[in-house]
């Protein structure tokens, strides 16, 4: 169900979206994105890199994010720009929680354009940011 | 550790394309692989996979996630200049790709991105995407001089209108 835009107002809280990563996911976003990547698919490599084993890929995390928005803005909504730093890893088995809040609305050729600062953040301990990030959406 | 990793030889290439390509045809079955895969094991919205629905949005038709990569699993580009298969091996930096040798760095890691998105991609689309060398910046981190080189990404559809912009950024150290 998408969001209502008359009630959208800064403070507002997107629906969290949760996920425990680890191969299962990563292999099928490899599988699409032909991303084999060893560090992605082996802790062996993970470790060489000097991480406690495999991690996620970034551009997951960054599907996330946009799951996250078009989730609550319904399909009529539109993505009009959205930023990310990756900042720590997704480490296998870590459960991740992309999270949002509305910063600003304003309407703008009749649509209602909403800032929003946006997170993925480990789920067991929301001050481990991974990849903090902003977009700017229209809802219709 | 050297005082700086960035070379006068190394801006010079600041503008300079570091590559191009041009997609295969995009497939409802590309969209809904991609779709299935982001949202595992949520399922995966209509709007990418159930023609009939997504002829009721605001769409008119399957569109494809913001997120999706055409340029995935070979491109035409590709294809026109003999290769049958992407080749498994390591990472080429932009200097090598521009003829310069690479930094003297070790470790590689994705440092973000900024897009902005114009038209949404459709079964059919071929994408094009022109990639520019767009600045070098460097900085002490936790572990050591860290290089951060962002490039500029443009890809348009068959139409020539804009599908997004992209500034992304790799960070060397």
């Amino acid at each position: 169900m998408a969001v209502d835009r008359d009630t959208v107002t800064v403070g507002t809280e997107l629906p969290a979206l949760v996920r425990t990563t680890g191969f299962d996911n990563w292999n099928r976003y490899a599988a699409v994105n032909d991303e084999f990547v060893p560090i992605h698919m082996d802790d062996d490599a993970g470790r060489a890199q000097g991480f406690p084993g495999a991690f996620g890929m970034g551009n997951l995390m960054w599907s996330y994010l946009h799951n996250l928005v078009r989730d609550w803005m319904g399909d009529d909504g539109r993505i009009v720009r959205m930023g990310c730093s990756f900042r720590s890893p997704n480490l296998r088995g870590m459960t991740v929680e992309a999270r949002g809040t509305v910063t600003a609305v304003h309407d703008e050729d009749g649509e209602r354009v909403v800032e929003l600062e946006l997170s993925v953040v480990d789920h067991d301990d929301h001050d481990t940011v991974l990849v903090p990030a902003t977009a700017t959406v229209a809802l219709r | 550790m050297p005082d700086s990793h960035i070379t006068p030889q190394m801006l010079d290439l600041i503008g300079l394309e570091l590559r191009s390509a041009t997609s295969f045809p995009v497939t409802d079955s590309d969209i809904r692989r991609w779709a299935i895969a982001v949202y595992y094991p949520d399922p995966a919205p209509r709007l990418f996979w159930d023609a009939g629905y997504a002829a009721g949005t605001a769409h008119g038709g399957i569109v494809a996630p913001e997120d999706f990569n055409p340029f995935a699993w070979l491109t035409q580009t590709e294809a026109d200049a003999g290769v049958v298969a992407r080749a498994a091996g390591g990472f080429v930096g932009p200097e090598e790709t521009l003829g310069l040798p690479a930094p003297a760095t070790t470790a590689i890691i994705n440092g973000g991105t900024e897009v902005e998105y114009g038209v949404r991609m459709r079964p059919g689309d071929v994408i094009s995407s022109s990639t520019t060398l767009a600045e070098y910046k460097e900085r002490e981190g936790r572990l050591g001089l860290m290089l951060f080189t962002t490039s500029l990404d443009t890809w348009t559809n068959q139409r020539s209108e804009t599908v997004k912009t992209s500034r992304n950024t790799l960070i060397r150290y």
